[in-house]
């Protein structure tokens, strides 16, 4: 029996590393310009988690292995060292190992939460609602006119609640169901919800944050690649939950202003 | 250590129960009330399997017709064909039941009430009147909580954690959050109730009633690890309580403690100001994150028990066992933030909270090296509760080690709510902490019913589920890696679509493996009834439980109080008449520490 788990845990152990190994299922390529600190950081515990997975699942199976009931009753042997070795290794090496993870991971979360928005990023306001993203770029007067939730009226595309007949600024503002951004420029995303918890989350773009009804957050990034990549919400808001989505459209920077022109006019 | 005095006032707490209701159902005895906790988990348990099963199935069948299920909620499946909102009413059902009703449940309450006492030398708990409203209590809890299944809008859908305001603004917010939230709510209030008083008892009992000779250092490594879950779960319950209260009030009070002004949800303008999301949050997570190390302590103390006995020697240190189970319990206090790194919480708060959790990974760490290194030069016997055990070493590192990348905060950010996370507290929760209730299970029922389970089923439901669930949880993090969001219904986005084929091999493999648990069940109840008949010793251990005939009686020791001369690890003893040494033989033993 002793001889039978310690395979069967073997071929576990094994088996489970290959696809880790392998990357068959992985994080997508980065595109943005802060991921490659979190990639490494992820990369560098996979290390370590990895080897303390292996190491001691294959040791608990050695152990077993070796150590089943015998037949003779010879003194009974210890493991050299004892607890106190063990306790000392435990916080000397463990210790260590999660101070590193600690110290060096820290930076990676500062370069997202800890850096302040480049004074020319651009700015789009996301609106997450059940079940669906909305964006609004502040047009050619650069202000964003007010939100006024006793306005929003879905059934005539106002999602934000702008008021344009009493503000000057809303008359500008431009309202669409994705966001395009152009490549290599820091986009300030300012998040609010309108109803309930929701979240922003693009893979690729190693960006996840919450929208939390009452406060008024934001992150900014920077994409790298041209491309059409998913926005999906990852806080349970509702039944729509599993659809609620949207597209992040990173554009080269000439298409990114004729999309915006286009936008603008069809307002 | 200063001895206990002998319990002599709890001479004559209780007379010998005479009566059915007094023997069976409103008993004060603490056995029958551990039973009763079991049974309740049991149920519980079955139910959340199921559960999890019709949620497996709509996963790579979202349009697929389940028989039966339009009987269970026409409105939440018609035609037999589950909708999204019904998905997460049966999500939040299976994460309520087991958390609370199974996990809390049956390490804890149903083998900690059976065997506390016992193994400490008492005749009952301090207060066995506190110990009969706590079990009631709890099961009234369960009832109110079915209750929602059967009432028209359904069970809430906003899972286990239920966070504001989609679970306190009420019916705007979707199906299920009318009458199937408050149901909720009340029910886990007086969860909560219930567990305040098991653990009162818990704490009173070890420390006051223990027998002549049983000092604290004395005591089984899964008295101590009750007696410190008690502790945490004190504070942690006393938080949810009022955190479930103020819900309520919000949803039917008209209060805002969690609901911020302006929100329109179904197109209305909700009439409330001033309260804080967030707020809920952090009273939930304040308490849930102790809760998950109420749920794996007590697995941790049991499994360490059986361990001793089965590699017929001593721990390396049970003194750093039990220190290291403290330190866990301290710990948990302190890291409650790491499941809101991305929550809109001060991002410096964030890396706050993560170093906590990367602390805990020590004394964890140090437990498994322990059990480990005590595997060298051991003599391990091969039984189903070994089995078990030895694979509850196996599952807590599996699951232990996915948590150093969810402690950090910038790895979180990509991880946080996909499937990795389902993986991590599945592995530990839902396998390791399980693994140690069915060791439990084969090691005590030979004391708890005089009669032995079947040791070929055992094996059989052991080699099944150890392969089974590794199966079912170790993809979920390859999913979790992919991007693969939790909490969805269906998988409709681009990026999910390349993962189904592994969907279907993990809802195969959790089919199988949940099909495989009806041998247990079946071990269970057989052998209740027409099991060989056990002795009162049948794994030759040195606890006091096994001092005492199979079933107890109703006062454990009858007239006796037992005394007590070793700790409960003298196995591999030299000079012993046996290889072992009860606790409470007076026979003497060279160069005991």
């Amino acid at each position: 029996m002793g001889k039978f788990f310690a395979v069967v845990l073997t071929i576990i152990a094994l088996v489970s590393a290959v696809p880790i190994v392998r990357h068959t299922w992985w994080m997508p390529p980065d595109i943005s310009t802060h991921g490659h600190a979190i990639d490494e950081q992820l990369t560098d515990t996979m290390a370590e988690a990895g080897f303390s997975f292996l190491a001691a699942q294959l040791l608990l199976a050695f152990f077993v292995w070796k150590f089943s009931e015998r037949k003779d009753s010879g003194p009974i042997k210890s493991l050299p060292g004892g607890a106190k070795g063990l306790v000392i290794a435990a916080l000397i090496l463990v210790g260590t190992e999660m101070l590193a993870l600690g110290v060096l991971g820290q930076k990676a979360w500062a370069s997202v939460y800890f850096t302040p928005a480049s004074p020319n990023a651009l700015h789009v306001q996301a609106q997450a609602g059940q079940f669906a993203f909305y964006f609004r770029y502040p047009g050619a007067d650069g202000k964003f006119g007010g939100l006024h939730p006793d306005k929003i009226d879905e059934g005539n595309q106002n999602y934000f609640g702008l008021d344009p007949a009493n503000e000057v600024e809303a008359r500008d503002d431009i309202v669409t169901g994705e966001l395009a951004i152009p490549a290599n420029r820091e986009v300030l995303l300012l998040m609010h919800s309108k109803d309930v918890g929701h979240s922003f989350y693009v893979p690729e773009l190693r960006m996840q944050q919450d929208f939390v009804p009452g406060l008024d957050l934001s992150v900014h990034f920077t994409a790298t690649k041209v491309g059409r990549y998913e926005i999906v919400c990852t806080q349970l808001c509702g039944l729509g939950h599993y659809n609620m989505k949207a597209y992040l459209n990173v554009m080269a920077q000439d298409d990114f202003e004729k999309w915006l022109k286009q936008k603008a006019s069809e307002q | 250590m200063q001895e206990a005095s002998a319990p002599q006032a709890q001479q004559g707490h209780h007379g010998p129960p005479e009566g059915f209701i007094r023997k069976y159902v409103f008993s004060l005895d603490h056995k029958v009330i551990g039973k009763q906790y079991y049974a309740l988990a049991l149920v519980a348990v079955f139910i959340g399997m199921i559960l999890s099963w019709l949620m497996r199935y709509h996963l790579i069948y979202p349009n697929g017709k389940i028989f039966g299920l339009e009987f269970l909620s026409k409105v939440g499946a018609p035609g037999g064909v589950m909708t999204p909102e019904y998905y997460l009413s049966l999500m939040t059902m299976h994460g309520t039941l087991m958390v609370f009703f199974v996990l809390t449940n049956a390490p804890f309450a149903a083998f900690g009430n059976y065997f506390l006492p016992i193994q400490i030398g008492a005749e009952d708990m301090a207060f066995p009147r506190f110990n009969m409203m706590s079990f009631w209590v709890t099961f009234v809890a369960f009832l109110v909580l079915m209750t929602a299944f059967f009432i028209p809008d359904g069970p809430p859908i906003s899972g286990w954690t239920a966070y504001a305001p989609l679970s306190a603004v009420g019916p705007d917010a979707g199906p299920g959050q009318g009458w199937g939230q408050n149901l909720w709510g009340i029910s886990i209030a007086l969860f909560c109730v219930g567990s305040l008083l098991g653990s009162l008892n818990f704490i009173a009992t070890t420390l006051d009633l223990r027998a002549k000779g049983m000092t604290l250092m004395r005591m089984p490594l899964s008295t101590w690890a009750w007696f410190i879950t008690a502790c945490i779960s004190l504070l942690a319950f006393a938080v949810l309580l009022p955190a479930c209260l103020l819900l309520v009030l919000d949803r039917m009070a008209g209060t805002s403690f969690f609901i911020p002004a302006g929100l329109v949800v179904s197109d209305r303008l909700q009439a409330h100001a001033g309260g804080s999301p967030l707020l809920w949050q952090h009273l939930f997570w304040f308490f849930g994150h102790p809760e998950v190390y109420i749920a794996i302590l007590p697995a941790m103390g049991i499994v360490s028990h059986i361990l001793v006995n089965s590699i017929r020697r001593p721990l390396l240190s049970a003194k750093v066992i039990i220190y290291s189970m403290m330190s866990i319990g301290f710990l948990s206090y302190m890291v409650w933030g790491h499941h809101m790194f991305v929550s809109g919480m001060n991002p410096f708060s964030s890396l706050m909270f993560s170093f906590p959790t990367l602390t805990i990974t020590i004394p964890a760490t140090v437990m498994t090296l322990i059990w480990l290194g005590s595997l060298y030069g051991a003599r391990i016997r091969f039984t189903s509760a070994s089995l078990f055990a030895l694979g509850f070493i196996s599952m807590f590192v599996s699951g232990g080690v996915s948590g150093f990348f969810l402690a950090q905060p910038s790895i979180d950010i990509y991880l946080h709510a996909t499937y990795f996370v389902v993986g991590h507290f599945h592995m530990v929760m839902g396998v390791a902490a399980i693994f140690a209730v069915f060791a439990g299970t084969y090691f005590w029922f030979p004391k708890m019913t005089g009669r032995m389970m079947s040791e070929g089923l055992g094996k059989v439901h052991f080699w099944i589920t150890f392969v089974g669930t590794y199966c079912i949880f170790m993809p979920f993090h390859y999913l979790g890696l992919a991007g693969n969001v939790r909490r969805y219904s269906s998988f409709v986005d681009d990026f999910l679509l390349p993962l189904m084929p592994v969907h279907r091999f993990i809802t195969i493999a959790a089919l199988i493996t949940g099909a495989a648990q009806f041998i247990f069940l079946y071990n269970l109840i057989y052998s209740r009834f027409r099991g060989k008949v056990a002795p009162v010793n049948p794994w030759e251990a040195t606890s006091l439980e096994w001092t005492i005939p199979s079933p107890p009686p109703w006062n454990n020791f009858g007239d006796r109080h037992p005394i007590v001369y070793h700790d409960p690890h003298q196995y591999g003893v030299k000079g012993s008449l046996g290889d072992y040494v009860m606790q409470d033989s007076p026979e003497k033993i060279e160069n005991e520490s």
